[in-house]
């Protein structure tokens, strides 16, 4: 384990919650001291997806719903389809959803009152004659800047954050025919200072090196070690600049690569995939979180690759995970219409990391695309869904 | 996304509608022979050969408005006629039930079995026609070939490439309805309850290892639903257990079609918007579209004494009222319109238009040639 430091849950303490859970009806010793639940009841929603708290105990509930965001289109169906940024000197908090070729922009202050709307068309360089689907778009925060980037089947934009230039644009080979195997770009991640990395679906990870300000976007370096389609990535998200591991990427067939960013980059270790897509995973103080199309999250110590810990998380394939850093929240979405928080601990004793189970919300009748905490303590969390034209958040009681 | 969906759009959509005119048939009570003969001529028209290698080929999904199109001239394949609000409710039917069999297959995957559940439908359809038989075979190995070594990553790729094609569609079915699986805003309804999909395991456990690789923790949780353990695996084999029942015949004479077009008003801005953003694929759409029609050979003789009508309505009161309250924004717009009115629309797809045309109807008069496939039809 690389560089563990103690960790201390902010705002949320697991204590408070075994307190309740022992008043609660339900015998302890079928609870585990963990947070106990049922569906009661199904509220019908304003618009379409009813929401229901998965909550037996009395008076508690973690997380209580917010009044939801409109979007100007639903959802698509993609893996991660969901991206929060942060902008705190104006307390605004942007969210972007993909639908087709269109990527909805959203940008609400704090209180919840005041949104503006924007909505990017995926216009491809000077591509006029077709407009492409768009797989995923992304927030990169670097130390000096901050870029949306977005992948589709022609190739990949970075504008400025809140849209309204576009400073890099790099096209994908297209073959003139097409073939049986999709072009696409795939998985965003910004990586330390000033690297950009995504993925393509050839398996291929491109490394881009960005300025603190300007358009002179560089490709640096192209990483060949996946041999299927790029699904996600995520760099070391804790802050931590001790943790060796920068960067894990994922592919179609599970394999998880770990990265040492730099100049060039190093590959650290290659955790082998069970052919199963690991459709989401992040990297948090040394620890890979990774899930996957069966429904299962995995914790791997990111250089070793030793197994910590393995989840039946989820029905269905999963969608979306998150980390808030500060607490060490975890936030799994799928597409059987649940989102769970779990809490992740390091034990520096024995090197390991363990997870516990805190609470489950089920979005009726939505298969979640992406599920995304809105501050690094895990206070509030937002998920949207397919066909859903809205993002619901959730807000801790 | 994936350049391999067409195939499986098709082959599900058109496994549907022969479901549909199947019931539809017997439930008007048309003479054996001649429902025979619609089937015969549909299926014939579907699994032509020249027309699946166009299909097959790595591709774009279509927009909507073309695929409509293939399939208002696939349902006239023969000497069964449709007017316009029935080939809407039809085109409605199909869509909804296919939409539904993706979002809920268990996992990617299970669309491979939902297919082979219509193919084997279709093969029992013509079981009595050992040259239909074989063309349908001949399908049945492409797909398995082409579609069964996918990845579970690849497969979702497609279902997801499906999903963009059916999304904000919110039409309400009937059947669905009285099934308890569409709400009535139009959302089909997620169980957290029954089997997991295959490969799956039921939620609710936690196991920590040591770094020694051995388990140390077990932690059950709560997983807020009533799971049961995954089936056993369909067959991805030409015959064999399908195992799961999405895409197999939920129609019969006693549980009648229908759609409620009210329901969609409430997103009708949505509607609105999508259908009318320009199109800058228009172009490349016409060329597909004559490409693929070119393919669609239609061999009959409809002789207008043995032609007949169709209604998805119960009476054809019904039928007029439902082509006036049509919502707009739910209008196919269908593409030959446009292809025969517009004098620069593709030359290509004119040509092949007009070539259907004569061949197809060698005896009728002159006043229909060049007609609209449309007006045609209604004219029966």
């Amino acid at each position: 384990m690389s560089g563990p430091t103690s960790l201390v849950p902010v705002l949320y303490s697991p204590q408070r919650v075994m307190k309740y859970d022992q008043a609660s009806p339900v015998p302890a010793s079928a609870m585990e001291g963990r947070l106990s639940f049922s569906i009661l009841a199904f509220a019908p929603g304003a618009l379409g997806a009813a929401t229901c708290t998965v909550d037996k105990v009395a008076g508690l509930s973690m997380y209580h719903k917010e009044k939801s965001i409109q979007i100007k289109s639903s959802a698509s169906a993609l893996h991660n389809n969901l991206s929060v940024l942060r902008i705190v000197p104006g307390s605004l908090t942007y969210f972007t959803v993909v639908h087709a070729n269109v990527v909805n922009m959203v940008s609400a202050s704090w209180d919840g009152l005041n949104f503006s709307h924007r909505q990017l068309q995926s216009k491809e360089g000077n591509i006029a004659a077709s407009s492409s689907l768009i797989m995923q778009a992304s927030w990169c925060v670097l130390p000096s800047r901050e870029l949306l980037v977005l992948t589709s089947q022609k190739g990949i934009q970075m504008y400025e954050s809140d849209g309204s230039i576009m400073v890099y644009w790099h096209a994908l080979d297209i073959p003139e025919i097409p073939t049986a195997q999709a072009v696409f770009a795939r998985g965003i991640a910004a990586v330390r200072e000033n690297y950009i990395c995504v993925g393509v679906s050839s398996g291929s990870v491109l490394v881009f090196d960005v300025p603190s300000k300007g358009s002179n976007i560089m490709l640096s370096e192209v990483l060949e070690e996946h041999r299927e389609a790029i699904t996600d990535m995520a760099s070391e998200c804790s802050g931590s600049q001790e943790g060796i591991a920068d960067l894990v990427t994922a592919d179609d067939s599970g394999i998880l690569c770990v990265w040492k960013s730099g100049e060039d980059f190093q590959l650290l270790n290659k955790i082998p995939g069970f052919d199963v897509c690991c459709s989401s995973v992040k990297l948090w103080k040394g620890t890979v979180v990774a899930g996957y199309g069966t429904g299962q999250i995995r914790l791997y110590e990111a250089v070793t690759g030793i197994l910590h810990a393995e989840v039946n998380a989820h029905a269905r394939w999963i969608y979306s995970l998150d980390i808030a850093p500060i607490s060490g929240l975890l936030l799994s979405g799928a597409e059987d219409s649940l989102v769970r928080v779990w809490h992740l601990t390091l034990i520096p004793e024995t090197n390991s990391v363990e997870i516990e189970h805190l609470y489950s919300e089920c979005v009726t009748d939505t298969q979640i695309c992406g599920a995304k905490f809105c501050d690094g303590d895990g206070y509030a969390f937002a998920v949207t869904g397919y066909d859903l034209s809205e993002i619901i958040r959730y807000t801790q009681a | 996304m994936s350049s391999r969906t067409l195939p499986l759009l098709f082959i599900n959509l058109g496994g549907e509608m022969l479901y549909i005119l199947d019931q539809r048939l017997r439930a008007q009570n048309i003479p054996t022979d001649k429902a025979k003969k619609v089937m015969n001529d549909i299926i014939t028209t579907m699994f032509n050969k020249k027309f699946l290698e166009e299909l097959f080929k790595p591709q774009e999904l279509y927009s909507k408005k073309a695929l409509r199109t293939v399939f208002d001239r696939l349902a006239h394949a023969s000497i069964m006629r449709l007017n316009q609000a029935s080939m809407d409710k039809l085109y409605d039917l199909m869509t909804m039930a296919f939409k539904y069999q993706v979002l809920l297959c268990p996992r990617p995957k299970d669309i491979l079995l939902v297919s082979f559940n219509h193919m084997d439908a279709i093969k029992e359809f013509v079981r009595d026609a050992p040259s239909i038989l074989n063309q349908v075979d001949e399908t049945y190995r492409q797909l398995i070939e082409m579609y069964a070594p996918l990845s579970g990553g690849e497969v979702q790729l497609i279902r997801q490439t499906l999903l963009v094609f059916f999304q904000d569609m919110h039409i309400r079915v009937s059947i669905f309805l009285k099934d308890k699986v569409q709400n009535s805003n139009g959302r089909f309804v997620l169980p957290t309850s029954g089997p997991v999909p295959y490969g799956t395991q039921i939620p609710g456990l936690i196991r920590i290892f040591s770094c020694a690789g051995e388990e140390v923790k077990r932690m059950p949780f709560p997983n807020g639903g009533s799971y049961s353990s995954a089936l056993r695996e369909g067959s991805f084999e030409m015959f064999g257990e399908r195992v799961i029942k999405l895409g197999t015949n939920m129609y019969s004479v006693s549980r009648p079609v229908e759609t409620h077009m009210s329901g969609t008003a409430k997103n009708s801005a949505q509607h609105t918007k999508v259908n009318t953003a320009p199109n800058p694929l228009a172009k490349e759409e016409l060329n597909l579209l004559a490409r693929l029609m070119g393919g669609l050979d239609v061999h009959k003789a409809a002789a207008a004494d043995s032609g007949f009508r169709v209604n998805l309505f119960a009476t054809d009161e019904e039928e007029e009222e439902a082509l006036i309250s049509r919502p707009e924004e739910l209008s196919y717009e269908v593409l030959n319109i446009q292809a025969t009115k517009d004098q620069q629309a593709n030359k290509e797809l004119a040509r092949i238009m007009g070539e259907f045309t004569e061949e197809a109807e060698p005896s009728q008069g002159p006043s229909d040639k060049g007609a609209d496939l449309l007006a045609m039809m209604d004219g029966l």
